[in-house]
């Protein structure tokens, strides 16, 4: 299984291959804590290719409209063309920052999603890439052994545009959680 | 659909509703979204949500679906009735997103979309946005997630 796909780019974590036992997806001995972020941290992962295939099979399940069904039909949108189902990219970057850091993170979880922007289209053949920065870091005041973590993610295509931002607080808890917040 | 023009801050529509099995919930998150609360049934039991549990954005997909089928069923009567269809646009984005509550196996969620904002786009001449509050609530009559979405609305020909 590939997992170290991160390039960080401010290694404020250090990254150490090799020390984590994973048993399935059950078994993790999360590397990175509340205390791990700052508002210095930021990350990379990918490339992620989309393939037609997976457009088309995303939106025959979840989201069945022309536009990311059917090329011709899709020709006659607002999009012009075959493109990705938004929650499809949602999900998409979702596999990525999981496979890239919450796998190894003490993650909780996200109470929800701040606001996401879709930008521009993903094409078939689209390779993709997220960039993480982190916007704020703070403990929780009603259950001080955990904290939030408020992630600003932006995914670029392989022609360098910005396609979606995505602004996540993310819940991680507190490696020392009796620790001054 | 109906044009822009037609819809009212404050239209309701109820779109039905979406049972999650243990399977899907795997599935789903063995794809798209692999933390372990999502994916097997002892490590969730472990974690503070206390039981296996679908993953949010597949709460939102399952939304999606829904309402894409709604539209479906709508145009399809507006074309029985003679009228004309408005077309749907993509949507531009989302925001204050909250997963309220977990959804667990076998949870049966009722899903409805309110319209709560439309505005016209200079960008866009022919088009508008509408923006809806959509919700999905569990058998308990528990608010499980709520977003605002937005998404592009055909204008009235001769109104822009």
């Amino acid at each position: 299984m590939q997992r170290c796909t991160a390039r960080l780019l401010t290694p404020t974590i250090g990254h150490v291959k090799g020390i984590i036992l994973r048993v399935g997806t059950t078994a993790t001995v999360p590397k990175y804590y509340l205390e791990d972020f700052s508002t210095d941290w930021t990350a990379e992962y990918g490339p992620r290719r989309v393939s037609r295939e997976e457009i088309i099979g995303f939106a025959a399940q979840f989201d069945p409209q022309p536009m990311h069904l059917d090329e011709e039909a899709a020709r006659h949108t607002m999009l012009g063309g075959l493109a990705a189902s938004g929650w499809h990219t949602c999900c998409i970057m979702m596999k990525m920052i999981a496979d890239g850091l919450l796998l190894d993170t003490a993650s909780m979880g996200a109470p929800g999603i701040d606001e996401v922007k879709w930008l521009k289209p993903i094409r078939p053949g689209d390779v993709l890439t997220v960039r993480g920065s982190v916007t704020s870091v703070r403990v929780s005041q009603s259950r001080p052994d955990r904290g939030f973590v408020t992630f600003l993610w932006v995914v670029f295509n392989d022609r360098g545009e910005k396609a979606m931002t995505l602004v996540c607080p993310q819940m991680v808890q507190r490696r020392h959680p009796g620790a001054a917040a | 659909m109906r044009y822009f023009d037609d819809i009212d801050v404050g239209d309701r529509i109820a779109l039905g509703t979406h049972t999650f099995t243990a399977e899907d919930i795997k599935a789903f998150a063995r794809q798209y979204d692999p933390q372990p609360f999502h994916m097997d049934e002892a490590a969730a039991a472990k974690s503070h949500f206390g039981a296996l549990c679908a993953s949010g954005w597949h709460t939102i997909a399952a939304w999606m679906n829904l309402r894409v089928q709604y539209g479906k069923r709508e145009d399809a009567e507006r074309a029985a009735r003679g009228e004309v269809i408005a077309k749907l646009g993509p949507s531009p984005g989302f925001r204050e997103l909250k997963w309220i509550k977990p959804v667990y196996v076998g949870d049966v969620i009722t899903y409805a979309s309110e319209v709560v904002e439309k505005r016209v786009t200079k960008s866009r001449p022919g088009w508008g946005i509408v923006f809806a509050k959509n919700t999905g609530t569990n058998q308990n009559g528990e608010l499980v997630m709520s977003f605002i979405g937005s998404g592009f609305v055909e204008r009235r020909p001769g109104t822009a």
